[in-house]
């Protein structure tokens, strides 16, 4: 993939969605620079889903232009859409590993659809991806259903690694983990994000993921998006922004990282 | 070219890679990496200036093999002096580092793990039939646990849930009207064409009459409905339950103290023992319209010569012969439906595999039913 000639990666501009007569989205914008987590944040219902699917294409928004690395998916040949989906990696709020194939078959079915390879290479590339997200070699063997609830987010950022991404999107990738769990993949996301240049895009309700890992949020409220650093979130003065980032579990989330 | 080049300079290893270095040509590079066989010692010069694009995947197999290249001389020259590989890289992707502690930390793990289990015939035939036994115990089981909620019903009559059962009798008997009013009728014409032009050699067009309305209505009216169902509500029985099962919704009832036999089993398979012979009913009746339809067309025979010649061929129990097996082959297309559907865990494989399971053994189940019940019949001269 070229690098494109300014340093966004994504840019959103504009975006409307509705369901119906309900509207979800009123030109929203945004922007998630190079080598940056940018943390997307906002209420139940907000459309943070809705928002990621309209990135990654899934669903085409009622209005507004979504571009990545400068290009728009809904003008693109096939061929062109196809390499562009391969530039980047997704994991699923609740994993989407399919079921019925083993976790390193997995992380190889990416690799099967685009490359050949013999056996013994795919093998070498799914143990790599397993190192990478820190899950144990015999952990390619197993179904999904084997897996830990945290064994099973580590396993589909390792299949979202797969193809060598350089921009990463995960949908609320600590939810329904442990503090511990939770917190070892945060620290596994800064590692990754600094070894392997990564720009990710990040949907959290986790305040403690948020404050521990990202350096821009955006926060989707009365169907825009506010966009700034997290100190500048903290002196915000929208209310509904003030009260997610100063209620009792943000203040100490805060306390915790700050020290 | 070749991705790689090995040569001795002075007393140290010099590998140039060359051209793609991205995990596209992974498949090329492995190869070239596995035609590497030169053991190797002392001090490797890796020159990553001429590799394009070097991507992950392609240094972690280089790594991984020359790590095996270094290990090799270890083991068969061990003997001799310890000799270890120091590899250095010049001008290698920035993760090369990172790449290469991760490697270090994995070579502990695999050692590590555990070997694979014993895996042999023997053991795969014991595991059989410890399966075997638990599939026969928890057949058991179920059906006792579903004769255990039918007696709570008799004390209690709201434990049969009329709503649950009113849905379940529309969806698998209303609903199947049409299909099987169709399928009887075609079947009884075929049956009826094919019989008349037998028959018809030897001048007895008339046992036509005899031929179809004693077929449709011992065997194939009810066997055929009961094909029909087990396809169309076995299948759904299995499904709708395997999904709850998935989704942990029937963990949900039993935690909150309602049995799921109660409001998904019983109201399936009583409503299947109302619907079926219902069913069989439509299927008789339309099944002697075929044939007649047939008899008039292309025998000539007139419909008050078909129903005189009717009434002499059957005996007053024939109908009932039938009928009386419908209830029967209703609980057992419902009961494999629904145990199949309570045994789906984990996967949507798993529901794939048990929603066939479950057509395939009712279909099985209802056919060797019958033939137990002709044997009957025979015996007791019904």
């Amino acid at each position: 993939m070229q690098e494109p000639a300014s340093s966004s990666i994504i840019r959103v501009q504009g975006l409307v969605n509705r369901f119906g007569t309900q509207v979800v989205h009123d030109g929203l914008d945004m922007e998630v620079r190079s080598n940056e987590i940018f943390g997307v944040v906002g209420g139940s219902g907000s459309g943070k889903s809705v928002l990621l699917r309209s990135i990654l294409g899934l669903r085409r928004p009622d209005g507004g232009t979504v571009e990545l690395y400068g290009q728009d998916m809904r003008h693109l040949s096939r061929e062109q859409r196809s390499r562009l989906v391969r530039s980047y990696g997704v994991t699923f709020q609740n994993g989407a590993l399919i079921s019925s194939l083993t976790v390193a078959q997995n992380i190889q079915l990416p690799l099967r659809e685009y490359f050949s390879m013999p056996e013994e290479t795919l093998d070498g590339l799914a143990e790599l991806n397993l190192a990478l997200v820190g899950l144990p070699p015999d952990t390619a063997r197993k179904y999904p259903a084997q897996l830990s609830g945290g064994m099973v987010k580590r396993a589909a950022l390792a299949r979202a690694l797969s193809l060598e991404p350089k921009l990463l999107f995960l949908d609320e990738p600590t939810s329904g983990l442990d503090p511990i769990s939770a917190a070892a993949f945060d620290e596994l996301l800064l590692y990754l994000h600094s070894q392997l240049q990564l720009t990710v895009v990040m949907i959290t309700h986790d305040l403690d993921t948020l404050f521990r890992t990202c350096n821009r949020v955006g926060v989707i409220v009365d169907h825009h998006m506010v966009t700034d650093t997290l100190e500048g979130m903290l002196r915000s003065q929208h209310p509904w922004i003030h009260e997610y980032f100063h209620g009792a579990r943000a203040r100490a989330a805060e306390k915790e990282v700050n020290g | 070219m070749n991705a790689l080049a090995l040569t001795r300079q002075g007393d140290e290893w010099h590998l140039a890679l060359n051209g793609d270095w991205s995990l596209a040509a992974m498949a090329t590079l492995d190869l070239e990496l596995g035609q590497l066989n030169t053991p190797l010692s002392g001090t490797l010069v890796c020159d990553w200036s001429r590799a394009a694009d070097p991507g992950i995947g392609p240094a972690w197999a280089l790594l991984t093999r020359l790590g095996d290249l270094s290990a090799d001389t270890d083991s068969s020259a061990a003997a001799s002096s310890k000799r270890g590989l120091r590899v250095v890289h010049i001008g290698g992707p920035s993760t090369l580092e990172f790449l290469r502690k991760l490697k270090v930390e994995r070579r502990a793990l695999h050692a590590a793990s555990a070997p694979p289990t014993l895996d042999s015939t023997l053991g795969g035939l014991g595991r059989w039939t410890l399966l075997q036994g638990a599939e026969v115990q928890g057949v058991v089981g179920f059906f006792g646990r579903i004769v255990v909620v039918l007696g709570e019903a008799f004390r209690r009559p709201r434990a049969l849930r009329p709503s649950s059962l009113v849905r379940h009798v529309y969806e698998t008997g209303i609903t199947a009207i049409p299909i099987v009013a169709l399928i009887a009728f075609l079947i009884s014409v075929i049956v009826a064409y094919l019989g008349a032009q037998q028959l018809a050699r030897f001048g007895a067009d008339i046992f036509v009459v005899d031929l179809v309305t004693i077929s449709v209505l011992r065997e194939m009216g009810v066997l055929l409905t009961a094909i029909i169902v087990a396809g169309r509500s076995g299948s759904a029985f299995a499904a709708e339950i395997g999904v709850m099962q998935l989704n942990e919704e029937t963990d949900a009832l039993r935690a909150m103290g309602i049995n799921p036999i109660e409001i998904l089993v019983l109201p399936r398979i009583l409503a299947l023992v109302i619907a079926l012979p219902l069913l069989t009913v439509i299927a008789d009746a339309m099944g002697l319209a075929g044939g007649g339809l047939l008899s008039l067309l292309n025998l000539h025979i007139s419909l008050p010569q078909f129903t005189s010649r009717m009434r002499e061929a059957l005996a007053p129990t024939t109908f009932w012969a039938g009928l009386i097996k419908a209830p029967v082959f209703a609980i057992l297309i419902g009961m494999v439906g629904t145990y199949r559907g309570m045994q789906v865990r984990e996967s949507a494989r798993e529901l794939g595999r048990l929603t066939t399971v479950a057509v395939v053994q009712s279909i099985f189940m209802v056919i060797l039913a019958d033939a137990l019940f002709a044997v009957l019949f025979m015996q007791i001269d019904f």
